[in-house]
C-alpha cells in the first residue's frame, strides 16, 4: 500500500517540477510548483511528519505561492519567448544524457545507503506538533529566535522596497 | 518491497527535484521563474531533511526544514519585493536586458 | 472491509445532507433578509418558497454555459472547480457528536478524526484563495483581474488574526484535534455553567467571527463581490453552473467556518445546561413552533396559509414526537440530541452571518486592510499573550 502511494505522488511531483522548467507562462510554472508542494507534502505525511505537511501547505503553498501570484498577475507577465534555437538533434540528445546522469545518481546514491527496512507509514511517530513544540523550545531556542528576528527584518524590508515614493 | 518504501527512493527523488531547479535556474530567463525554481530546490532540501529524520527516528529534521520553511518566506517576501522595484525601474523581466548598473 | 463500508456509508449521508443545506441555505438567507426588510421573499415556487432553491439550480443548469473566447479556457475550468472542492473537503474533519452505537457498529459522528484536525481546516482555507485568484485572473478582464486580487488580499490578511484567534483555545486544550477539543469543553463550572472556551476567550471568540466575515467573503467585507456587482468582477465572465459553483463555495466556507467556530468556541454538541434538563429543550422547542404555526393557521394572513401552516404544525409536532420518543429509545439519544444541539449552534451562527448581511453597510477596500492589519491583528495577538501566560503561571 505504501508504494503505489510513493510512485503516485512522486511522479506527480517530477510531473510538476518538469512542468515548472518547460512552460513558458509563469502563472503556469506557479501552478506546477504548487502541484509540487502538494505532493511533497503528502510523501511528509507517509514519513511521518504530520505537522510538517500542515506547515508546508499552510506556509509554502499557501502564503508564499500566494505572493507569487500576485506579483505575476501585478506585474502582468507575459509568456516568454525563447532566444536561442537549437537544432532537434541537440534537443534529443540532452534528454538523452539528462536521464543517463539521474540515473547515475539514483545509483550512487542507492549503493551509499545502508540497508534498512523502508519506508511504512505510521512508523514514526515522534513527528507531532508535541514533539516539535517541545524540541523547538529546548534545544532549539536560539535559532527560533533568530528567525523571528529574520521575519522582522523581512517584513521591515519588504515594506520599504515596495512602498510608493513620496 | 511490497508493503515499504525504500528510503533510497526518497533521496532519489530529491535529487531529481533538485536538479530540475538547478536546470531551471541556469535556462529559464524570467526572473520569477528562475524564483521559483530556486523555491523548487528548497522544497528538494526539505524533501531530504524529513527523509533522514526518519531514518534516524528523531524529530530534529523536521525542524530544520520547518526552519527552512520560515526562511524561504522571508526570502520570497523581500526578493519579490526587490523583482517589484526592478520591473518599476527597468520595466522588463528578462534577466538578459537587466544587465548594468546605470539605466 | 468493515471500516472502508462505514466510511462509504457515513460520506453519503454527510454529502446529501451538506448538500441539501448549502441549497436550503440560501432559501433561509433570502427568507430572513427578506423578513427583516418587511418584505416576504421566495413566495410562489412551492409553499413558502421551499422549491425555490431546485428552481434556482434547474434554472442554473439548463442557463447556456458560455465560455467567452478570450479567456484562458484552462485555468478559466479550473477555478470554481477548485473552489468548490477545497470548500467541502474541510467538512471531512468536523464531527457532529460523540461515539454512537447502532446495533453492532460503534462509530464516531466524524469521517476521519484527525491528530491536527484544526491544522487541517486552516490548510484548506488557506489554499482555499486560488479559486478566487485564478478565477479573476483567467477572465482576462481588468476588473475581474482586480477584484480577484482584491478579494485574495483580504483573504490572506484575515488568515493571521484567525489563526491567532484559533491559536489560544488550542493552548487551554493542549490538543490539535476536534474531538479533544469538544471532550475538554465538557461539564461545568458551579453545576450549571458548561465549561465552553467561549467565556474565557470571549475575545477570540469575537476575533474569530470578524475574521471568517471576511474569509468568506460576506457582508461587511464583500467589497470585491459587490464593486463587481456594479462594474464587473471575478465571477463576472462566468455563466450557469460555474456562477452557480463559486457561490455553493461560498455558502460551504460560510457552513465550515460556523462548523469550526461551534467546535472551539461553543461546545461542540454539548447541551449548556446538564443533561436532564436540557434534554426537554428540544420537544419545547418544536412544540412552541408547532404551536405557533397552528395559530397563524387558524387565523390566515393569506388564503394558502389555510393549508400550509397546519400541514407546518404537523411536521413540528411530529419532530417533537420524534424527539420525545428518543428519550425511551436508548441507541437514538445521543444521535439526535448531539445533533439538535450541534444544528442548532450552527444554526444560530448562520443566522448572525444573514443578520450582519442584512444589517451592516459595507466597508471600503483600504479601511478593510487597515482594520485586519491595525486593529484585528494587534488584537489576537494580545489575546494569545494573555492567553498564554495565564496558561503559564497556572500548570504546574
Amino acid at each position: 500500500m505504501s508504494v503505489p502511494f510513493f510512485l503516485i505522488f512522486a511522479a506527480l511531483a517530477v510531473f510538476c517540477a518538469i512542468n515548472l522548467v518547460v512552460q513558458t507562462h509563469p502563472i503556469a510554472s506557479a501552478l506546477s510548483l504548487i502541484g509540487v508542494m502538494g505532493s511533497l507534502a503528502v510523501l511528509y505525511l507517509q514519513l511521518g511528519g504530520e505537522f510538517i505537511f500542515a506547515a508546508q501547505v499552510i506556509v509554502y503553498a499557501g502564503a508564499i505561492m500566494v505572493l507569487f501570484i500576485f506579483v505575476i498577475m501585478l506585474l502582468n507577465a507575459g509568456a516568454e519567448t525563447p532566444t536561442f534555437q537549437v537544432s532537434r538533434f541537440v534537443r534529443y540528445l540532452g534528454i538523452i544524457l539528462l536521464v543517463a546522469f539521474l540515473g547515475l545518481i539514483s545509483f550512487i546514491i542507492q549503493a551509499g545507503l545502508p540497508k534498512t527496512e523502508g519506508v511504512v507509514f505510521g512508523a514514526f511517530q515522534g513527528g507531532t506538533a508535541l514533539e516539535i513544540g517541545r524540541k523547538l523550545f529546548t534545544s532549539y531556542l536560539l535559532p527560533f529566535e533568530v528567525t523571528s528576528v529574520l521575519i522582522l527584518i523581512a517584513l521591515v524590508g519588504a515594506i520599504v522596497l515596495a512602498r510608493k515614493e513620496v | 518491497m511490497p508493503n515499504a518504501v525504500p528510503l533510497s527512493w526518497y533521496l532519489i527523488l530529491s535529487a531529481i527535484l533538485f536538479g530540475l531547479g538547478v536546470a531551471g535556474f541556469i535556462f529559464r530567463r524570467n526572473i520569477i521563474t528562475v524564483f521559483m525554481s530556486i523555491e523548487l530546490m528548497l522544497n528538494a532540501v526539505n524533501l531530504s531533511f524529513v527523509t533522514f529524520s526518519y531514518e534516524f527516528r528523531q524529530v530534529d529534521g523536521h525542524i530544520y526544514s520547518f526552519f527552512v520553511m520560515v526562511v524561504a518566506a522571508a526570502e520570497a517576501a523581500v526578493g519579490l519585493a526587490i523583482i517589484l522595484t526592478v520591473f518599476k525601474n527597468r520595466s522588463t523581466l528578462m534577466i538578459d536586458e537587466i544587465n548594468s548598473m546605470k539605466y | 472491509m468493515n471500516f472502508f463500508i462505514l466510511t462509504l456509508i457515513k460520506v453519503a449521508v454527510v454529502a446529501f445532507v451538506l448538500l441539501t443545506t448549502l441549497a436550503y441555505l440560501q432559501w433561509i438567507e433570502r427568507k430572513v433578509i427578506a423578513h427583516v426588510q418587511l418584505r416576504v421573499g421566495p413566495y410562489r415556487v412551492g409553499p413558502h418558497g421551499l422549491l425555490q432553491p431546485l428552481a434556482d439550480v434547474v434554472k442554473l443548469i439548463t442557463k447556456e454555459g458560455l465560455i467567452p473566447s478570450h479567456v484562458n479556457k484552462l485555468f478559466y475550468l479550473m477555478a470554481p472547480f477548485v473552489a468548490v472542492t477545497l470548500a467541502l473537503i474541510s467538512i471531512s474533519v468536523i464531527p457532529f457528536g460523540p461515539e454512537i452505537t447502532i446495533g453492532p457498529v460503534t462509530t464516531w459522528m466524524q469521517l476521519t478524526d484527525l491528530r491536527i484536525g484544526i491544522l487541517f481546516v486552516l490548510a484548506v482555507s488557506s489554499v482555499g484563495v486560488y479559486g478566487v485568484a485564478l478565477g479573476g485572473w483567467a477572465s482576462n478582464n481588468k476588473y475581474s483581474l482586480l477584484g480577484g486580487l482584491r478579494s485574495s488580499a483580504q483573504m490572506i490578511s484575515y488568515e493571521l488574526p484567525m489563526a491567532l484567534a484559533v491559536a489560544a483555545p488550542l493552548l487551554l486544550a493542549n490538543t490539535l484535534s476536534f474531538r479533544e477539543m469538544v471532550n475538554y469543553q465538557s461539564g461545568y463550572w458551579l453545576g450549571f455553567i458548561p465549561r465552553w472556551n467561549l467565556f474565557p476567550e470571549i475575545v477570540g471568540f469575537f476575533v474569530f467571527l470578524i475574521a471568517s466575515f471576511a474569509e468568506t467573503n460576506r457582508v461587511p467585507f464583500d467589497l470585491p463581490e459587490a464593486e463587481n456587482e456594479l462594474v464587473a468582477g471575478f465571477h463576472t465572465e462566468y455563466s450557469s453552473m460555474n456562477f452557480a459553483a463559486f457561490f455553493m463555495a461560498e455558502y460551504a466556507n460560510m457552513v465550515t467556518v460556523t462548523a469550526v467556530a461551534t467546535l472551539l468556541f461553543l461546545g461542540g454538541w454539548q447541551p449548556p445546561f446538564p443533561a436532564p434538563y436540557s434534554d426537554v429543550v428540544p420537544i419545547l422547542v418544536f412544540a412552541i413552533a408547532g404551536l405557533i404555526a397552528l395559530y397563524h393557521g387558524l387565523n390566515p394572513a393569506r388564503r394558502m396559509d389555510r393549508y400550509t401552516l397546519p400541514a407546518t404544525a404537523l411536521v413540528f409536532f411530529g419532530i417533537a414526537a420524534i424527539f420525545g420518543l428518543s428519550l425511551f429509545v436508548a441507541p437514538l439519544k445521543p444521535i439526535l440530541m448531539a445533533l439538535f444541539w450541534f444544528c442548532g449552534k450552527v444554526l444560530f451562527l448562520l443566522f448572525v452571518f444573514i443578520w450582519v448581511r442584512a444589517t451592516l453597510p459595507r466597508f471600503r477596500y483600504d479601511q478593510l486592510m487597515r482594520f485586519a492589519w491595525i486593529f484585528l491583528f494587534p488584537l489576537a495577538m494580545i489575546n494569545l499573550l494573555a492567553t498564554s501566560l495565564i496558561v503559564a503561571l497556572t500548570t504546574k
